[in-house]
């Protein structure tokens, strides 16, 4: 939530006419396994950045803890690594604290769903202005192999070595349920498709978040296969309503209908790909905030902060 | 005097035979149930102290239950400094018979029991005090009539204490319509009606109770501001407003809620915004996204919340960023005694935390200081880059006290967080200097933009797993704690600079350790008192202090756990390994009563003498010549 009185004016010293590539936004070197699927998602990313050309020093990536979760490391942006499970509330702050900045945040199934499941309901449903990207593999990969919330029944993992027995999380009808305007489902095998959802994510006013099946060769080789063609999966694409009049209109998806997404959510796994909802009208927590400010400095007449404190003190002699 | 709405009528209500008598101070102890509006006696009164230049203390208990059940109100008001509630009180005011039983005890001897005679039967005969039996119900009734039955008994009394202590009926009546102005005319008026009934009960029934306060030494109000009158969570708060702070973010527990209350409602005012989060945990979280922005955030709690805030508050420590986290503390463990008094929070403050933390952990002595300590924790907090924890108490936060307006143009902060372009050489983690984060939106100049972290990381903000650089860092995060340490000013010293005993107290415990001086050096044993309100790091040159001392003797509202030493008295034996310092605690809930502090000091000294002074009961101010 920006207020123009709340910064400093930028000196213009620094001129970065220079547009943003992936050599610019490449920082350390990615420490994930070869052949992970967080590779894919980071260079995508890099794609979704050159495509957009927001001024580099307004975008902040951020994250929490696990495999996942090093995203930060490996962009050049202003970002940081926080605890497990809690970035998204430390970047609600960053981005209701400078309404101007582009703020990512990235993280892992547990980290997500699990000890920050509280979080992303709270964050989403007030719509605060930021793109959430889960890379969900299955498993928790940093801590070596223990069963996540969205590990199916029966795999077999080091917290339950005769196979998971408790009932997973549907990760798109949990995300419909928090109240996030914008949920989309991608798959890290699909670079242009991960591109366009976090593109879109990204122009999204508000809380967007794109679900990403990101494989964890270490710990859950072949978690996703039955999505991948080239090894005999289905890659199912939602197709949006085009508002284009034509009979095979009527079936495609209209993204802005709850109860469509909610029954997209609910189809057998491997399930189908894309925008699922998408919510334009709602405001966001920092309009809102903004407002608020707005109607209160209305109501005390501008006053500086020194008058409105004096005044405060009068009225308590 | 005249009564605002009544003209003075030589019947009844005639003047007082005698001049009033000059008295220091009075405690005033209302006690009936929470929704006689009782606490609003006690404001008024507080704010009228306020407005006349006298110091004023209350003392409040809020019952558990919301509404219904026993409430009091205790006001010690007086002239010039006012330190402590007050062991005992003067006059008690009781509505019914339960408050009656209750809370006579509390009354000095020499002092006046004012009883509602249409609820109260007090025993017969206690010539202890002065009994007056006061129609407080049918009074009020009678005055106000109408659907509101004995509503408004509580300006009754006000009106009856107004003409006891030859209070100022002018500035009463003002406050009385500030406070009422909003709502209907009705309530005004009846509130008008219930205080004249009151101050104009037949002054012969009053048995020549008939006080005036001491002048004021005017040259004790140098200040040339006005007096304002509010309790500590609201000075607290408004020190963060003057100190630039316009974020902050929260999740409500009693009692830290009303800190986040005022900052909701006058932050947006400000251009700032406070967020209500899911919990504590996104509460520090959300607060620290905030400092990451380049503006300096508050979050807050009372232990429980405080706890879970520990891994995050070890995030900003590792990654040294600035954040102001106010903990209101109340009886614990787990949900305690919400509404008591407790100053059991201090080690968790200090040292509870996973990892090496160094912390700064500072702690207000009364309520003007919840202002004051809130603009120098925000100070600190931006100087050297660093979490800063505030420790205020539910004594503090609940409690009344008039003190002089701070002098704002002075002391305004200018809240713009600095989003310049930062050098080619910029790193967020130099091994030579202070961290000085770039908060996004600033330019770097080399390009590589920083990336701030709770792993162990080098200058430039890289993980590292590198034995070297965690010996480093770690000492580069001690390090500039200690540099606050060597800045800091000596801390209050009190009393004699040398002698039998060192009173040590933090917190609210200042005023009834004060006090407690006094009545020490009076009884012949030479001592000082010591308050500490930077608590970690210390200040420098404690040492000496000490050792010029027989016996130091830490006060606090703690368990003397397991080794026999409250919570600061543990760490400064820790510290000074300093065997002549020893402790005084209890855990009964409430505030020190000076009595307490000197019978702990007489126990430690093995003072017989000291003992022998504490039998000696002290009557009222008010008992008959
Ligand atoms: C408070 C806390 N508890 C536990 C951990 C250990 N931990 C780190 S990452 C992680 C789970 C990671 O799984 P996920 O979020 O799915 O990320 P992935 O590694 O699979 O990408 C756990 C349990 C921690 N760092 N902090
Ligand atoms: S453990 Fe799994 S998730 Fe982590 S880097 Fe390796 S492959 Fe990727
Ligand atoms: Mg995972």
């Amino acid at each position: 939530m920006s207020s123009p009185t709340l910064f400093s004016p930028p000196t213009p010293a620094i001129t970065t006419a220079v547009p943003l590539t992936k050599k610019i936004l490449t920082a350390d070197h990615p420490t994930w396994c070869p052949g992970c699927g967080d590779f894919a998602v980071l260079a995508s990313f890099y794609r979704v950045l050159e495509k957009l050309q927001y001024p580099h020093e307004k975008i902040v990536t951020f994250a929490g803890i696990g495999c996942s979760s090093r995203f930060p490391y490996f962009v050049n942006t202003h970002g940081g690594h926080y605890i497990h499970g809690r970035a998204l509330p430390f970047a609600a702050g960053i981005s209701l604290g400078n309404d101007d900045l582009h703020v990512f945040v990235f993280g892992g199934d547990g980290d997500g769903f699990s000890i920050g499941g509280n979080h992303l309901v709270h964050t989403a449903r007030k719509n605060v202005n930021l793109t959430y990207v889960i890379m969900d593999n299955s498993v928790y990969g940093l801590t070596k192999k223990q069963t996540s919330p969205t590990s199916p029944i029966g795999f077999k993992t080091k917290t339950d070595p005769t196979g998971a027995i408790d009932q997973p999380i549907n990760p798109m009808r949990t995300l419909l349920n928090t109240g996030a305007t914008f949920v989309a489902r991608s798959h890290a095998t699909q670079v242009n498709h991960m591109v366009e959802m976090m593109t879109r994510a990204a122009k999204h006013p508000g809380f967007s978040v794109v679900e990403i099946l990101s494989e964890c060769v270490e710990f859950y080789a072949g978690a996703f296969d039955s999505s991948i063609p080239r090894k005999g999966g289905t890659w199912s694409l939602i197709q949006e309503k085009k508002h284009d009049g034509t009979p095979e209109d009527a079936d495609r998806h209209d993204v802005t209908d709850e109860v469509a997404a909610f029954k997209l959510a609910g189809q057998a796994w491997p399930g189908s790909f894309g925008v699922f909802y998408e919510n334009n009208v709602r405001k966001t927590k920092n309009v809102l905030e903004a407002e608020l400010v707005t109607k209160a400095r209305e109501r005390t007449k501008n006053a500086t902060d020194l008058q409105l404190l004096q005044a405060t003190f009068a009225k308590m002699r | 005097m005249v009564s605002p709405n009544t003209p003075e009528t030589p019947g009844d209500a005639a003047a007082p035979s005698a001049a009033p008598r000059s008295i220091h101070d009075v405690v005033i102890r209302l006690a009936g149930n929470s929704q006689d509006g009782i606490q609003s006696v006690g404001g008024f009164l507080a704010r009228l102290a306020g407005r006349s230049d006298q110091d004023v203390m209350t003392y409040m208990t809020i019952p558990s239950t919301i509404s219904g059940g026993p409430s009091i109100f205790q006001v010690r008001m007086g002239t010039g400094d006012i330190l402590s509630s007050g062991d005992r009180a003067d006059i008690l005011v009781a509505f019914y018979q339960h408050s009656y039983d209750a809370h006579i005890s509390s009354l000095r001897p020499g002092g006046v029991l004012l009883y509602d005679s249409d609820h109260v039967t007090p025993v017969e005969g206690d010539n202890r005090f002065t009994q007056i039996a006061v129609p407080i119900t049918s009074g009020t009734v009678e005055a106000v009539g109408g659907a509101g039955k004995d509503k408004g008994k509580n300006i009754y009394i006000l009106g009856l204490i107004a003409r006891v202590f030859d209070l100022d009926v002018q500035k009463l009546a003002a406050l009385i319509k500030e406070r009422f102005g909003g709502k209907n005319e009705d309530i005004v008026r009846n509130a008008m009606l219930a205080f004249d009934a009151g101050y104009a009960w037949p002054q012969n029934n009053l048995h020549d109770l008939f006080y005036r306060f001491e002048a004021i030494d005017l040259a004790t109000r140098a200040s040339g501001r006005p007096q304002v009158t509010m309790d500590g969570n609201q000075a607290l708060a408004y020190g963060l407003l003057a100190a630039g702070v316009r974020h902050g973010a929260g999740y409500p527990i009693t009692p830290w809620s009303s800190i986040m209350e005022t900052l909701r409602t006058e932050l947006p005012k400000y251009g700032g915004l406070f967020v209500q989060c899911e919990d504590e945990i996104a509460a520090i979280s959300t607060a620290i996204g905030f400092s990451y922005t380049g503006h300096l955030a508050i979050t807050g709690s009372s232990g429980p919340g405080l706890s879970l805030k520990m891994e995050a508050l070890g995030w900003a420590t590792m990654a040294e960023m600035p954040l102001i986290v106010v903990n209101v503390q109340r009886g614990g463990p787990s949900t305690g005694m919400p509404t008591n008094v407790e100053q059991s929070d201090l080690l968790q403050a200090i040292y509870g935390s996973h990892g090496d933390t160094p912390r700064v952990v500072l702690s207000p002595k009364n309520v003007e200081d919840c202002f004051y300590i809130a603009m120098e924790a925000c100070r600190i907090a931006r100087t050297y880059s660093t979490p800063v924890i505030i420790l205020s108490d539910m004594a503090l936060a609940s409690r009344i006290e008039a003190f002089d307006e701070p002098d704002f143009p002075k002391l305004m902060v200018d809240p713009k967080a600095d989003l310049s372009d930062r050098g080619a050489d910029f790193k967020p983690y130099p091994l030579d200097a202070i961290t000085r984060h770039a908060p996004p939106g600033s330019k770097i100049g080399s390009g590589k933009y920083p990336t701030v972290t709770g792993l162990e990381h080098d200058e430039l903000g890289h993980p590292t797993g590198s034995s070297k650089l965690h010996t480093q860092m770690t000492a580069k995060r001690r390090e500039k704690i200690k540099k606050l340490g060597a800045s800091l000013p000596a801390p209050e010293l009190n009393g004699d600079a040398a002698g039998d005993v060192l009173l040590v107290t933090w917190g609210s415990t200042w005023g009834p350790a004060l006090e407690a001086l006094k009545r020490i050096n009076t009884a012949g044993v030479t001592g000082g008192h010591l308050h500490l309100r930077h608590i970690h790091p210390l200040p420098d040159g404690l040492e000496d202090i000490f050792n010029r001392y027989r016996k130091i003797v830490v006060a606090e509202i703690n368990d003397e756990g397991l080794y026999g030493f409250g919570q600061l008295a543990m760490m400064l034996r820790a510290r000074y390994a300093n065997p002549a310092i020893v402790s005084v605690t209890k855990t009964d809930g409430l505030t020190f009563k000076i009595s307490e502090i000197v019978a702990g000091v007489a126990r430690q000294l093995q003072s017989a003498h000291l003992d022998a002074t504490l039998s000696v009961a002290q009557p009222s101010a008010l008992a008959k010549k």
